[in-house]
C-alpha cells in the first residue's frame, strides 16, 4: 500500500461525518473536470468560431490568406480572391443593405420558413393528437415510427422528393393516369417544392413536442366539457389547444429556426429560381468564395435568428425545471 | 361523438406515416429498377447494386464518412455525457446559462452558420481542411445532442443509489463508474448512435470543413444528386437506410430489454 493510499484510508477512517476531506477534494476535482472539460471545448469550437466570424465580416483587410491555400483547393482562385478582397472597399454591411438580392433572401427566407411552420403544425397536430389518444399499448411503436424517418438520412429523404415532384415525376403520372390533369403540374424548382420539403423533413420535430405536451393532458377535463354541453370543436380550442401550447411553442421554434437558413432542401427542390438565404451564403462562399461576405451573412442571419433561439433554449430550460 | 373522433384520429395517424414513408419506400423501389430512368418501371434488376460496388469513389467516401461517424461519435458521447452531468448535477457554477446555452444552440442553429463559422475557426488556427477537421466538426455538433439525450436520463436518476453507495464508503469516482454510469447507460447508447447517425448524415457542415482526400459520402452524394437522379444514387440510398434502420431496430429492443432489467435493479436495490 502505497503512504498515499495509507494516508487516505486512515483520513476516510478518523472522519466521522461519513465523507472524508479527502473524498470532498477528489469529488471537487472530478466535479470541476466535468463541467471544464466540455465547457473548454464549447467555449473554442463553438464561442470562438463566431467571434472570429464577426471579426472576419467587419474588416476585409483582417482576413491575410493562411500558408496553405493550395490545400484549400483554390488553386488559380487565389489571386481573383485578393483581387476581390480589395474592391470591397465598403463595409460589408452596408453592402449587404444595399443590395436587393440579400435584403429579399432574407425577406423570403423568414416568410417561407414562417409558411412552412405552419403547413407543419397542421399537418403535424393531428398527428400527434392521434397518437396521445391511441391505446397505451400501441403508443411505444407509433413513437418509434414517427423517429425512424429521422434517423434516416436528411440528404435521402430530400432526394427522395425529385423523383416525385418532376414534371415527368411520380405524382405528375398518378395524377395524369387518374385524370385529374391533363397537363404536368410544375411542382420541381417553384417554393411549393420547398414548402413540402421542409414539412416533410421537419415533420419530427414538431410532432415529438406536441405529442409530449399533448399525452400528459387530462383527458378528463374534455369530458367535463362535454358533460356541461360543450361541443368538440370549442372544447378543443378552449382546453387542448392552450394546454398543448408549450409543445406548439417548442415544436415551432424546432422547425421554424433551422428552416430560415436551410440549404440542402431550397438547393435541391427550389432549383435556381427560389431565393433563401442559407443557400445565397453558401454560394457566396463556394461559387464565390468572397469569406468576408458570407461572414457578415452568416452574422445577419444570426441576428435574425437569436431571439427565437433565446425563446427556444427558455422553452428548453422550463421544460427541463418541469421534469425535475 | 366518441367514434368519429377515433375514426378521425386513425385516419389522421395513417394519413400521415403514409406522408412520412412513401417517399422512402418508392426510393427502395425504384433503386431495384431495371431502367435507367428513375421513374419508369421497367422490371426488376439488382445491377444498379452491383454498379455501386464497382464505384471506387463512391466506396473510398462510405470509408471516411463510417470513419468519421465512429470517432467522432464516440468522442462525442464522452463529452456530451460530461456536458450531461455538468448541467444537472451543479445547478449553480460561473457561466452556467452560457453553457448551457451553448449545449442548446447548437441544436437549432442553421447548419451553413455552424459550418461557415468553424471553417474560420480552423483557418485562423491554420489546422488543414480534412479528416481531422470535420471529424472535430462533428464532435461539436454531435455532442450537444447527446447531451441532451442523456441529460433527459439523469433528471428521473434516483439519487439515492449514489447517495447509498457513498454512505457505505465508496468514493464519487467509484460510484459515478459502478452505480451512475450502468444506470444511465442506454441513454449513452442512443447517444452514441444518434451523434453516429447525424455524423454519417450530415452534408452542410462536412462541406464546409472537409478538404481534399476527405470527401464524405454525403457530399459525394449531392455532388451526384445535383448532376441529375439517377437509380445507382437510389441504390446507395437504400443501403444507407437498410443499414441506419436495421441498427436503430436492434439498439431499441436492446436497450428496451436493459432498460427494463435496470428498472428491476433499481427497485430491488431500493427494496434491499
Amino acid at each position: 500500500m502505497s503512504n498515499a493510499a495509507v494516508t487516505a484510508a486512515t483520513s476516510s477512517r478518523a472522519a466521522d461525518a461519513g465523507k472524508s476531506a479527502l473524498a470532498r477534494l477528489g469529488e471537487a476535482f472530478v466535479g470541476r473536470l466535468v463541467i471544464i472539460i466540455p465547457y473548454l471545448w464549447l467555449v473554442f469550437f463553438f464561442l470562438i468560431p463566431f467571434v472570429i466570424v464577426f471579426k472576419i465580416s467587419l474588416s476585409q483587410t483582417a482576413i491575410a490568406m493562411p500558408p496553405y491555400t493550395p490545400v484549400l483547393g483554390f488553386g488559380d482562385g487565389l489571386s481573383g480572391f485578393f483581387a476581390q478582397l480589395k474592391q470591397l472597399s465598403v463595409d460589408n454591411y452596408t453592402w449587404l443593405t444595399q443590395d436587393a438580392l440579400y435584403v429579399n433572401a432574407y425577406v423570403t427566407s423568414v416568410i417561407v420558413a414562417a409558411i412552412s411552420t405552419v403547413l407543419t403544425l397542421l399537418v403535424g397536430y393531428p398527428i400527434a393528437y392521434g397518437m396521445a389518444r391511441a391505446p397505451a399499448m400501441l403508443r411505444p411503436t407509433l413513437l418509434m415510427l414517427v423517429i425512424l424517418p429521422f434517423w434516416t438520412s436528411f440528404l435521402i429523404r430530400v432526394y427522395a422528393w425529385i423523383g416525385i415532384l418532376k414534371p415527368e415525376g411520380l405524382l405528375n403520372q398518378l395524377l395524369l393516369a387518374t385524370g385529374v390533369i391533363s397537363q404536368p403540374l410544375i411542382i420541381l424548382n417553384t417554393y411549393t417544392a420547398i414548402f413540402i420539403g421542409i414539412v416533410y423533413s421537419y415533420l419530427p420535430f414538431m410532432v415529438l413536442p406536441l405529442y409530449s405536451a399533448l399525452e400528459k393532458m387530462d383527458y378528463s377535463l374534455i369530458e367535463a366539457a362535454k358533460d356541461l354541453g360543450c361541443p368538440p370543436t370549442s372544447a378543443f380550442w378552449k382546453i387542448t389547444f392552450p394546454l398543448s401550447l408549450p409543445g406548439v411553442i417548442a415544436g415551432c421554434l424546432l422547425v421554424f429556426i433551422p428552416a430560415v437558413g436551410e440549404f440542402v432542401i431550397p438547393d435541391l427542390l427550389g432549383g435556381s429560381q427560389t431565393l433563401m438565404i442559407g443557400k445565397t451564403l453558401w454560394n457566396e462562399f463556394f461559387a464565390n468564395r468572397d469569406w468576408p461576405v458570407s461572414s457578415a451573412v452568416a452574422v445577419i442571419l444570426l441576428l435574425l435568428l437569436i431571439v427565437p433561439i433565446m425563446l427556444f433554449q427558455r422553452a428548453q430550460a422550463r421544460a427541463q425545471e418541469q421534469d425535475r | 361523438m366518441n367514434a368519429t373522433w377515433s375514426r378521425f384520429n386513425i385516419t389522421s395517424i395513417v394519413l400521415g406515416f403514409a406522408f412520412l414513408y412513401l417517399p422512402i419506400v418508392l426510393l427502395v423501389v425504384f433503386s431495384f429498377n431495371e431502367s435507367k430512368l428513375v421513374t419508369v418501371w421497367g422490371g426488376f434488376s439488382t445491377k444498379w447494386y452491383v454498379s455501386l460496388f464497382h464505384n471506387q469513389g463512391l466506396m473510398d467516401a462510405t470509408w471516411v464518412t463510417a470513419r468519421v461517424a465512429v470517432i467522432s461519435a464516440t468522442v462525442a458521447t464522452v463529452l456530451g455525457t460530461l456536458a450531461a452531468l455538468a448541467l444537472t448535477r451543479y445547478t449553480r457554477f460561473k457561466g452556467r446559462m452560457l453553457f448551457s446555452g451553448m449545449v442548446f444552440a447548437p441544436l437549432v442553429m442553421p447548419e451553413v452558420i455552424t459550418g461557415l463559422s468553424l471553417l474560420l475557426l480552423f483557418v485562423a488556427v491554420g489546422l488543414d481542411r480534412g479528416f481531422l477537421t470535420v471529424t472535430l466538426a462533428h464532435i461539436t455538433l454531435t455532442m450537444c445532442f447527446v447531451a441532451v439525450v442523456v441529460q433527459s436520463r439523469l433528471i428521473t436518476f434516483d439519487r439515492s443509489l449514489e447517495e447509498a453507495a457513498m454512505d457505505l464508503g465508496a468514493p464519487p469516482v467509484k460510484t459515478f463508474f459502478q452505480i451512475t454510469l450502468p444506470v444511465i447507460m442506454p441513454a449513452i447508447v442512443s447517444g452514441w448512435m444518434l451523434a453516429f447517425t447525424l455524423s454519417l448524415d450530415d452534408l452542410v457542415i462536412a462541406s464546409f470543413t472537409s478538404g481534399p482526400g476527405a470527401t464524405t459520402l454525403p457530399m459525394k452524394i449531392y455532388s451526384q444528386v445535383r448532376l441529375g437522379v439517377t437509380p445507382e444514387i437510389n441504390a446507395a440510398c437504400t443501403i444507407l437506410i437498410a443499414v441506419v434502420a436495421v441498427g436503430v431496430i436492434i439498439a431499441s429492443l436492446a436497450n428496451k430489454r436493459r432498460e427494463v432489467q435496470r428498472q428491476r435493479d433499481e427497485q430491488a436495490a431500493q427494496r434491499g
